[in-house]
């Protein structure tokens, strides 16, 4: 009988898969929270395939969304401003979250606190410019989920389904983030020994949502 | 549980990439500004999208520092998405093709606001 020898044991893949006990080297809750974001990247994925799919089937002209999305401040109408906006608080409420998680773990309460708060304040602004998009969209344009006036019938559906399931994720983010937030600041995480791995967690969550919006941004609104 | 999976790293390089995101925003809004088309259009809009994506992931959601089983395990499955959207390039160009074979070219005039 030949010794087996698992040489890289210090970040072996093969050494973690093999164990006997535990595959994944991190508290229950990250690794849970990492499959968690796993099936939704495919829940999005498979959306904006879907889109994709649709879009290059249509034969009447995709609705250019440049267009479709530019908003006018009294002079000429600026391309895509509000979609730019909206990214912007998106990539600013990752940072707030990302110093959110490093106060966490520095045990610096309350500056956790405020800054959960803020990426909490940050997504509230989105969803809030986004029920602004979509007022403009359907009462203005007349864009429905089975036709508009500006060119593919496709266009709604696909439009409305997206950016949907992003907002409910951003709403519920919110308050996911109100709750944690909560807790850090009454000191429920010193009681009950789950730490500050609580914040990163969801951390974690608001990164993937913010990553999403990467996505739908580059393809739905860029494209 | 003994492992430190608690992730701490300088704040500096968190304003670093927080930074970066954003000025990789502000170039692919600048794509659509600009009014590049084609090839051109494409590819910025793939480059920095993948940037913004991949400095979110490894940093922010400190992917970087994770062990390997937990990188193959999250970034791989994705791959079967690649798939996909090679198996449905190819049927929305046959229905794309049918559509036109039988009901002709589009006769739709938009209007634009």
């Amino acid at each position: 009988m030949s010794e087996v020898v698992l040489t890289e044991t210090e970040s072996g893949a093969v050494a973690d898969f093999s164990t006997d006990k535990q595959t994944f080297q991190v508290p229950w809750g990250k690794a849970m929270m990492w499959f968690f974001l796993l099936s939704d990247t495919f829940i999005f994925g498979s959306f904006l395939t879907g889109y994709m799919t649709v879009r290059m089937s249509a034969r009447d002209a995709w609705p250019v969304p440049s267009e479709v999305f530019a908003l006018s401040f009294g002079g000429d109408p600026i391309p895509l401003i509000l979609i730019a906006i909206m990214t912007f608080i998106l990539i600013s409420s990752s940072g707030t979250m990302a110093m959110a998680v490093k106060m966490g773990y520095r045990g610096e309460k309350n500056k956790a606190f405020w800054l959960m708060l803020a990426t909490a304040g940050f997504g509230l602004m989105f969803v809030s410019m986004q029920a602004f998009e979509w007022t403009k969209l359907i009462v203005d344009d007349g864009v429905r989920l089975w036709s508009n006036p500006m060119g593919a019938s496709q266009f709604g559906s696909t439009f409305f389904m997206i950016t949907g399931f992003h907002g409910l994720h951003v709403s519920a983010g919110v308050i996911y983030l109100i709750v944690v937030a909560r807790r850090v600041k009454s000191g429920f995480y010193d009681r009950t020994r789950g730490n500050y791995e609580m914040v990163e967690i969801a951390g974690l969550y608001w990164h993937f949502v913010d990553l999403v919006w990467v996505f739908i941004f580059a393809f739905f609104y860029l494209w | 549980m003994a492992q430190d999976s608690g992730q701490e790293h300088p704040i500096s390089l968190y304003f670093g990439i927080w930074g970066l995101l954003f000025v990789l925003s502000f170039f692919s809004y600048m794509v659509d500004y600009m009014n590049f088309q084609g090839g051109l259009r494409w590819t910025l809009i793939l480059v920095f999208m993948f940037l913004k994506a991949g400095f979110i992931i490894a940093i922010f959601m400190h992917l970087a520092w994770e062990r390997l089983a937990l990188k193959i395990v999250i970034l791989g499955p994705p791959v079967a998405l690649m798939v996909l959207v090679l198996l449905m390039t190819y049927e929305s160009n046959y229905t794309f093709n049918t559509r036109l074979e039988f009901s002709g070219a589009s006769t739709m005039q938009p209007t634009h606001h």
